[in-house]
């Protein structure tokens, strides 16, 4: 595969990376922008939940991401188990933090939404409990991360944690189709949308927006990263 | 190349086995992880009374009515099989209407009635704008 090995000289990705972020942030942060000015002025409000609805444009996304980004993720961490690219390990790691943020935010306006919808801010629901357990896993995979690099591991034991956690990918997908729960069963599926459309145009915006401004973080921090690790192999070569 | 190939096999071996335990232990869950009991679930099997469940399902259509203390409901819980009914006393959630889900929480007494401590309204998947909802069942949903 000559595209990944193309991608993975470091200093390759870099002439890619560097121009690439700022279009990726600001398009996205444009594109949240008008979504979220369209979802607060410019679409009606629901026929039950009234304005609450609209925290759809924002817990959509944020899940999406919570569980796209383990998606990439475990993509990462494959590759380099395979291929032993380092930059595979470093995008791992890039992505967990970022990953963890959009399981954490999914998680809280979820609970903003719950309490004048269900009336409750947490129930020990399947699709909550689920959505709960990847944030615990991303946090555990950003400390062994941690503690491998400090050990001077090779990354090969977070890789294979990264691998394990895709299984809980399906069950926060199906949770509310196997078993009864108080979340909602897909609005959106491959039949279409049980969201109106009236509703439904500024989630696109959002959810584009985010997902380049999640784009955007994630090759910054794998800049970030590599920038690091340059910084620390000239330290040891001016001590040694 | 071997090596690379092997290690490919390999990590694909493992996520297979993942998967399948998860699959496993999943089908092996499914009554336990259930957030809530159907009417249905309580007649076939029904728990001890007194133990505390949770208790969901759609609230029958003009099955609400207030009790003469001002505070108590009584309604009716089916899912399409069976019903229940159920009394709560406290306030209802906003979203609680006839026709909509509810979850409640509780106990069955004695009588095969279900006394609710929490009931919480269940919203499915369905978002639209009022004037749709209206155009398409015109009964209680325009009283906001």
């Amino acid at each position: 595969m000559p595209s990944i090995h193309a991608l993975a000289n470091p200093a390759r990705f870099l002439k890619v990376a560097r121009p690439l972020t700022p279009w990726l942030f600001w398009v996205g942060v444009a594109l949240i922008a008008i979504g979220a000015w369209a979802g607060l002025t410019r679409t009606p409000a629901d026929y039950l939940q009234g304005e609450s609805v609209r925290i759809l444009y924002i817990h959509v996304p944020t899940a999406w991401l919570g569980m796209g980004g383990w998606s990439g993720l475990a993509i990462a961490s494959v590759t380099y188990l395979v291929w032993r690219h380092p930059l595979a390990h470093i995008a791992a790691r890039a992505i967990a933090v970022p990953g963890a943020l959009f399981a954490f935010l999914c998680l809280s306006t979820g609970a903003i939404w719950g309490r004048p919808t269900w009336g409750t801010w947490w129930q020990w629901d399947g699709r909550l409990t689920s959505m709960l357990l990847l944030f615990f896993v991303y946090l555990a995979y950003l400390a062994l991360a941690r503690a491998d690099a400090e050990r001077g591991g090779d990354g090969r034991i977070p890789a294979l944690f990264g691998i394990g956690g895709t299984v809980l990918l399906p069950i926060i997908r199906y949770s509310v189709v196997w078993w009864n729960t108080l979340h909602q069963g897909p609005s959106i599926t491959v039949s279409g949308s049980a969201i109106d459309g009236a509703i439904l145009w500024p989630l696109a915006f959002t959810l584009s927006g985010f997902t380049l401004f999640f784009a955007a973080v994630v090759l910054m921090r794998m800049r970030a990263a590599l920038a690091h690790a340059q910084v620390e192999a000239r330290l040891r070569r001016l001590v040694a | 190349m071997t090596a690379k190939h092997q290690r490919l096999t390999l990590a694909l071996l493992a996520l297979l086995a993942i998967t399948g335990a998860a699959l496993l232990a999943l089908s092996g869950l499914r009554d336990q992880a259930a957030f809530f009991y159907a009417p249905a679930d309580l007649r076939r099997a029904p728990p001890a009374a007194g133990t505390a469940i949770r208790l969901g399902g759609m609230v029958a259509r003009g099955s609400v009515s207030k009790a003469a203390d001002g505070v108590t409901t009584r309604f009716v819980v089916g899912d399409g099989q069976a019903t229940t009914p159920v009394t709560y006393r406290g306030i209802l959630p906003d979203l609680f209407r006839e026709g909509s889900g509810v979850v409640a929480e509780g106990r069955l007494d004695t009588a095969g009635t279900f006394v609710a401590d929490t009931i919480l309204a269940k919203h499915d998947e369905r978002y639209m704008p009022p004037e749709v909802a209206g155009a398409l069942h015109k009964t209680e949903t325009l009283e906001r």
